[in-house]
């Protein structure tokens, strides 16, 4: 009874740790490794024959289908930068308020706007700022019909400021805890040397929140790159980008027989994120060099 | 209502009981020693009656892709089961075709696998060709035109309708009666279609139309493309997905698509709304019937078939305002439902010309590389 107890409890010290991964492992190889092997092999397969063939990348990158990589990757680098930035701005005003009620309500108020997407987003967005959306009503009514002097909410920008919706508050989000890592002390330690606020910017504060903005901005990205349902709503395709192309093959009613190059768009979106994360990865180790 | 009432709960038990018949046989498609995965008629199947006991022991049939509200499925579903006591499974109502086709496929084996489906004819093709269809000929098989459906029986076309021009008559003083008139100022931030023509066959279907109205043809869909860059140049053309809320909001007071979405949709929901044929365009498409080749209800599947194809079936899309295929039958005999006949938009005259599978592969290849750059 007692000499079997502690070796049990000297192995399960040993598996404990990895035990503890295991449904994250599962969880990890079910939804992300496996569908994305199957996407990589089927990017490769030619539906008729069942063989290997180079067709599905060939259309995928070439033609309206590249376009559409391109479209994405403005879009998404803009609504990466733009709300990126604003967001920044928004968290540091906040918290230099020192008020914790507000940011309490900041806080809660930016994880409820953050998930707010699809197609009640683009409805909210058509009644607002849709050709005769009520914001749109009243700038009418002063004369200032944005119709009239070449806006859209059906095309780039207005997608572009759809995204701001739900980008802004993300980015409040996941910028704060680093902005609360910014401690007083280095701040009063800078002013005691004499620095001017833009040296304190330059040379303390803006190396510690590089590496979090950075990886703020790869999320912003991501999530815009992969934005689907919105756009879908807005544009009816008019605007093309490449989550709505693969659409058309997945699950639309008029392309048939095509999945494989929808596999193929697919394995395209797969490897522009990870340039980007490489391209991160980068950046972040030369940023964080001194933190180390 | 008491009685009807009873008559419901005896017909809930009824259909419990025989679904617990159903589950208790080893092998679904083995009732009565009859393989009816295999069975390609009524008559084969040893007559209506034999293949009404045996969908009835099968006790279940599931359906996907069928909204309620989509040429009136709600009712005819509804009346099936009430005729049959066979309960409806039906499963993601607002898919699409190729999510049938999914389905099919990766549910291949299981008990909630889809029955039958209601493809659009591209996918149809496509689905007899990858074997995924069982062949059947209904009972008034020889009512379907040689030209809507597949000669061994994998397919059939079922219903189907016109695009049309819908227009909210309080906001459009000067109605529609053709794609050109689109064009016109009154327009200005009103047209809308429904969706993303590269994923929407009624989308597809309207730039198809407005092909055939500028000059196109089923083998030029060029000039519809031109259409909708004249109609966003314009400032007419609004891309949000057209719907019946858009509809309601005032967004989208134009809205192409089918006859029938506009009758059952739309005005369902705003009685107000118009709908016309337009008078230069007149194209029309059906969708197709279709029996999953390896369907876990293959008897109560089959049955579904007849029940469509009967006259009470043919009468239930067409009080969806959609045109059954037998319609022309329908009307030569006398069967038709004349009340709901008579509300359909007016149809133009002389014979409507269908694309072939070769036309529309041809035509949705230009369109999935065009659309963008001439709306963008």
């Amino acid at each position: 009874m007692t000499a079997p107890a502690p070796s049990g409890g000297r192995a399960g010290l040993r598996v404990g740790p990895l035990a503890g991964l295991l449904p994250f492992a599962l969880y990890t190889a079910v939804f992300l490794f496996v569908p994305t092997i199957a996407i990589a092999i089927g990017a490769f397969v030619d539906p008729a024959t069942g063989g290997f063939t180079l067709g599905n990348l060939g259309i995928a990158f070439s033609g309206i289908y590249a376009q559409g990589f391109l479209t994405s990757i403005e879009l998404s680098i803009l609504s990466a930068v733009v709300p990126g930035v604003l967001g920044l701005v928004i968290a540091y005003a906040v918290q230099r308020s020192g008020s914790s009620g507000l940011r309490r309500v900041v806080s809660t108020a930016s994880g409820t706007f953050a998930n707010f997407g699809g197609v009640p987003l683009a409805f909210l967005f058509i009644a607002t700022l849709g050709s005769t959306g009520l914001v749109v009503g009243w700038l009418k009514a002063i004369g200032l019909d944005p119709y009239e002097h070449g806006f859209s909410l059906y095309t780039f920008s207005g997608i572009a400021i759809v995204y701001l919706y739900f980008q802004i508050p993300l980015m409040v989000l996941v910028i704060t805890p680093a902005l609360e890592g910014l401690r007083p002390a280095w701040r009063e330690a800078a002013d005691n040397l004499g620095a001017s606020a833009w040296q304190y910017w330059r040379m303390v504060g803006g190396p510690v929140l590089l590496p979090s903005f950075l990886g703020s901005l790869l999320l912003l990205f991501g999530g815009a790159f992969s934005a689907y349902a919105t756009t879908q709503a807005l544009t009816s395709g008019s605007l093309a980008i490449t989550p709505i192309q693969i659409g058309s093959f997945l699950n639309g009613n008029v392309l048939s027989g095509q999945e494989n190059v929808g596999k193929a768009l697919g394995l395209g979106m797969i490897i522009v994120i990870s340039v980007v994360m490489v391209i991160y990865a980068l950046l972040q180790r030369r940023a964080s060099t001194w933190l180390r | 209502m008491r009685k009807s009432l009873l008559g419901t709960v005896l017909a809930a038990t009824a259909a419990l009981a025989l679904a617990a018949c159903g589950s208790g046989t080893s092998s679904p498609s083995a009732s009565g020693g009859k393989d009816f995965s295999k069975v390609t008629s009524a008559a084969d199947a040893g007559g209506q009656d034999a293949l009404v006991a045996a969908a009835k022991a099968e006790g279940q049939l599931n359906v996907i892709t069928l909204p309620d509200k989509w040429a009136n499925y709600g009712t005819i579903m509804k009346a099936f089961t009430a005729k049959y006591g066979i309960k409806i499974n039906s499963a993601n109502p607002d898919g699409s075709s190729q999510d049938e086709i999914n389905a099919v496929k990766q549910l291949k084996g299981q008990d909630r696998a889809p029955d039958v489906l209601d493809l659009g004819q591209s996918f149809a093709i496509s689905g007899a060709k990858d074997g995924l269809l069982a062949p059947y000929k209904v009972a008034t098989w020889d009512a379907i035109p040689a030209n809507a459906k597949d000669a061994d029986g994998k397919w059939f076309s079922d219903y189907g309708g016109y695009v049309s021009i819908g227009y909210d008559p309080a906001k459009i003083t000067t109605p529609p009666t053709s794609f050109k008139d689109l064009l016109g100022a009154e327009y200005k931030n009103k047209v809308a279609i429904n969706g993303n023509p590269t994923q929407a066959g009624a989308a597809f279907a309207a730039v198809y139309a407005a092909a055939l109205a500028n000059g196109g043809s089923l083998d030029n869909i060029q000039p519809g493309l031109d259409f909708f860059k004249q109609l966003k140049q314009a400032g007419n053309f609004v891309p949000v997905t057209g719907s019946p809320s858009t509809v309601q909001s005032g967004q989208t007071p134009v809205l192409i698509w089918w006859d029938y979405l506009q009758a059952s949709s739309v005005a369902s929901q705003f009685p107000s709304w118009k709908v016309v044929i337009p008078s230069d365009a007149t194209y029309a498409a059906y969708y197709s019937q279709a029996i999953n080749a390896t369907a876990p209800h293959p008897a109560a599947a089959r049955l579904w078939e007849e029940y469509l194809y009967s006259v009470e079936g043919q009468n239930g899309w067409l009080n969806g305002a959609a045109r059954p295929i037998q319609l022309d039958t329908l009307v030569k005999d006398g069967t038709v439902d004349k009340t709901a006949l008579a509300k359909l938009p007016q149809a133009p005259a002389g014979d409507v010309k269908y694309p072939t599978d070769a036309q529309q592969t041809a035509a949705k290849a230009v369109v999935s590389q065009q659309w963008a750059a001439a709306t963008g």
